[in-house]
């Protein structure tokens, strides 16, 4: 996994709300057994019209948003289901941050497996660099993960939180099945308790 | 070690019964005793293994599916769309190759991940379960902890048998009173996330206890906890209790003999305790709930069905105003509609959600002797193929085929619109699954979600009709 630590680039403004994995990544596009490939499915429903011809209006399409590595959106982005290839899709689209108020809890989580950052931040937070993102390619901010801070195009500067295991986990691109794989004997040690407690599992 | 001696919720005990390693910040090593595996979350896990030349831990707690890209027509010939069939190829050489047991798509047992896994006992309380897939909640209905995980988490599971986790918090969710004739366990869970919103049970493990929910069927409180994450909680929990253990008992992976007694105990602690503490709290009178239909693009857009569909302006932000407004255009409706004026094109009644025997009993009787309005193609999709095996017995199939219902094969079908079963662009339908969003069940179809015998009420009518004074 490619660490996180600082970036900076173009922030793209979708300010929706509840956008769900299925607008992430419409299932047409599950049909894959591969992780990689997926940013040709990003927002296709929002991205593209019937005949597969781009719908300019949509943000991404704009010519100063089609390489943004930021996305701003809407309150609980990434409701719905579990599927991991909505942030395979951002990833393979080139997005490596998501800020918004919240955030459903799998989207979240899968964000992490990924090399993701996704920021919560507060209403008034989210609403001034909803107005940063607005302004175009002109624009950039910078997340540095370090110091949990983001950094808007006019200097301003938004504090937020991050969970200490995970931000080492995303600083150090670390894999997690690694470190749990190291945990075996703890594990060992509870399968035989387990055993003994609750011997029909 | 948790204090013992402190009262705990029922979401804590089974917690606390599965904490391999905590680490000084918090995060828990958590035990998984369950793990369902389907065909399109777990291809890339499997690969993943492959490229460590790591092994499945514990193949014999896990278990492996194929439902949502599976054709619901005939496939004795095999299935026609390449990719799907590349997918479930894919899993059954996975669960061959790592010695996973393997339900195919000819298999009697095949079904929805979620129906299989209670009716072959394999769902069993007090046990944490994990499946790549949200409705993984349904479980929960048992007094399981059991919560939908990514493709990296399904391959943590099989590396480990354990997935990394932070604590939620605890939500209960108490509805009191008797449901009226015609409202159902789909009109509660609708009107919970109308009531607290897509994101409200965000964070939390809801439990849901309550006259209302004691009087449900396995069935109906599994279509309660299946909607769990609808409402943005990561699991829901139903405390087990005689209905679970009747439902349990017998089934090909429930303990037997010695064994059950043993089980049966443990699982009768599975109580939360007098004052615990939750860090939330909501009730609600099923007495004064009335059948409830969508009318939007997300779960909390719930009406009553004697309800008008919301005005743009009735949004209390202008981020919600925005949301409406999008709503109505993408469901061709106009604020102020009655419900009951809106007509179909399409009925759907099937999913993880609806798709279990009680529900196509429900569905028959209010179907029997009547047929589907000529305007509607109106479709049926069990659960499983025991699911089918059981209304075939009972000669259900033969009510829906003589009302003009299509009577399908097992899969997810139409709730997610994997395989060919899907709706035209501008398509009604009338849904008895769990999402409602664009695109959901086809490009710019429109889905209203209700419960079976709403459906098969607007099948029959043409339109929502208020199954309180129908029929």
């Amino acid at each position: 996994m490619q660490p996180f630590t600082t970036l900076t680039g173009v922030a793209a403004p979708l300010d929706i709300m509840n956008v769900d994995t299925d607008m992430i990544i419409p299932k047409q596009y599950l049909k894959t057994i591969k992780r990689t490939g997926l940013g040709t499915g990003l927002f296709a429903e929002m991205r593209f019209n019937e005949d597969g011809s781009e719908n300019p209006d949509f943000v991404l399409n704009k010519p100063a948003y089609r390489k943004a590595e930021i996305l701003v959106a809407g309150d609980n982005f990434g409701c719905g289901s579990s599927r991991e290839h909505a942030p395979w899709a951002l990833l393979d689209f080139g997005i490596r941050c998501v800020i918004s108020t919240s955030f459903a809890d799998i989207f979240y989580n899968n964000c992490f497996k990924n090399g993701i950052l996704p920021i919560k931040v507060s209403q008034e937070d989210l609403d001034k660099l909803m107005e940063d993102a607005r302004r175009g390619a002109n624009a950039t901010m910078t997340v540095d993960l370090q110091a949990q801070e983001i950094h808007g195009p006019d200097g301003g500067v938004v504090k937020f939180d991050m969970d200490e295991f995970r931000k080492h986990l995303l600083l150090n691109g670390l894999d997690d099945i690694g470190l749990t794989m190291e945990k075996a004997p703890s594990i060992d040690t509870y399968e035989s308790k387990a055993a003994k407690s609750r011997p029909w599992l | 070690m948790a204090n013992s001696s402190a009262p705990r919720t029922l979401y804590d005990k089974i917690w606390d019964d599965h904490v391999v390693d905590t680490q000084p910040d918090g995060t828990c090593l958590l035990y998984i005793d369950r793990h369902l595996v389907h065909e399109v979350t777990s291809p890339q896990a499997f690969e993943g293994l492959r490229m460590t030349g790591r092994k499945v831990r514990a193949p014999e707690k896990t278990l492996a599916v194929v439902d949502h890209n599976v054709p619901t027509s005939d496939r004795s010939h095999g299935i026609s769309d390449p990719e799907a069939a590349t997918q479930v190829a894919a899993l059954a050489e996975n669960a061959r190759e790592f010695g996973i047991e393997y339900f195919n798509e000819l298999d009697k047992r095949q079904g929805v991940v979620h129906i299989i896994g209670p009716e072959q006992g394999f769902t069993l309380p007090g046990t944490t379960i994990v499946c790549g897939d949200s409705h993984t909640s349904t479980h929960g209905a048992f007094g399981a902890l059991a919560h939908g995980i990514g493709t990296s988490e399904v391959e943590h599971v099989l590396a480990t048998q354990t997935l990394i986790q932070s604590k939620a918090k605890n939500m209960r969710i108490t509805v009191d009173g008797k449901l009226p004739a015609g409202v159902t366990a789909k009109d509660i869970i609708l009107a919970i996330i109308g009531e607290i919103g897509t994101a409200g049970g965000t964070g939390h493990v809801m439990e849901y206890t309550g006259e209302a929910i004691r009087a449900l069927s396995m069935e109906g409180r599994m279509t309660i906890c299946n909607m769990s994450i609808e409402g943005g909680a990561r699991a829901g929990l139903v405390a087990p209790d005689e209905k679970t253990y009747a439902y349990l008992m017998g089934r090909p992976k429930a303990p037997k003999g010695m064994a059950w007694d043993m089980a049966k105990a443990y699982w009768e602690t599975l109580v939360t305790d007098e004052g615990a503490h939750f860090d939330r709290e909501i009730r609600l009178d099923a007495a004064n709930l009335p059948p409830i239909v969508t009318w939007g693009t997300s779960p909390e857009d719930v009406v009553s069905v004697a309800g008008v569909v919301p005005h743009a302006d009735s949004g209390h932000t202008e981020q919600k105003k925005a949301a409406i407004a999008r709503a109505l255009d993408y469901m061709g409706l106009k604020g102020g509609e009655k419900m009951t004026d809106i007509k179909l094109d399409r009925v759907f009644i099937g999913s993880c959600t609806n798709g279990r025997i009680e529900d196509l009993r429900a569905v028959a009787k209010a179907v029997e002797g009547k047929k589907v309005a000529s305007t509607v193609s109106a479709m049926i999709v069990p659960g499983s193929g025991l699911v089918k095996l059981q209304a075939e017995e009972e000669g259900l199939d033969k009510i829906f085929k003589a009302a003009g219902f299509d009577w399908r094969e097992p899969g997810c079908s139409m709730c997610l619109a994997m395989n060919a079963d899907k709706l035209a662009p501008g398509e009604r339908c009338a849904s008895t699954s769990n999402r409602n969003f664009e695109g959901r069940q086809g490009f710019k179809g429109r889905t209203h979600l209700v419960s079976p015998v709403m459906a098969a009420a607007a099948a029959i009518e043409g339109h929502f009709v208020d199954v309180r004074n129908w029929g």
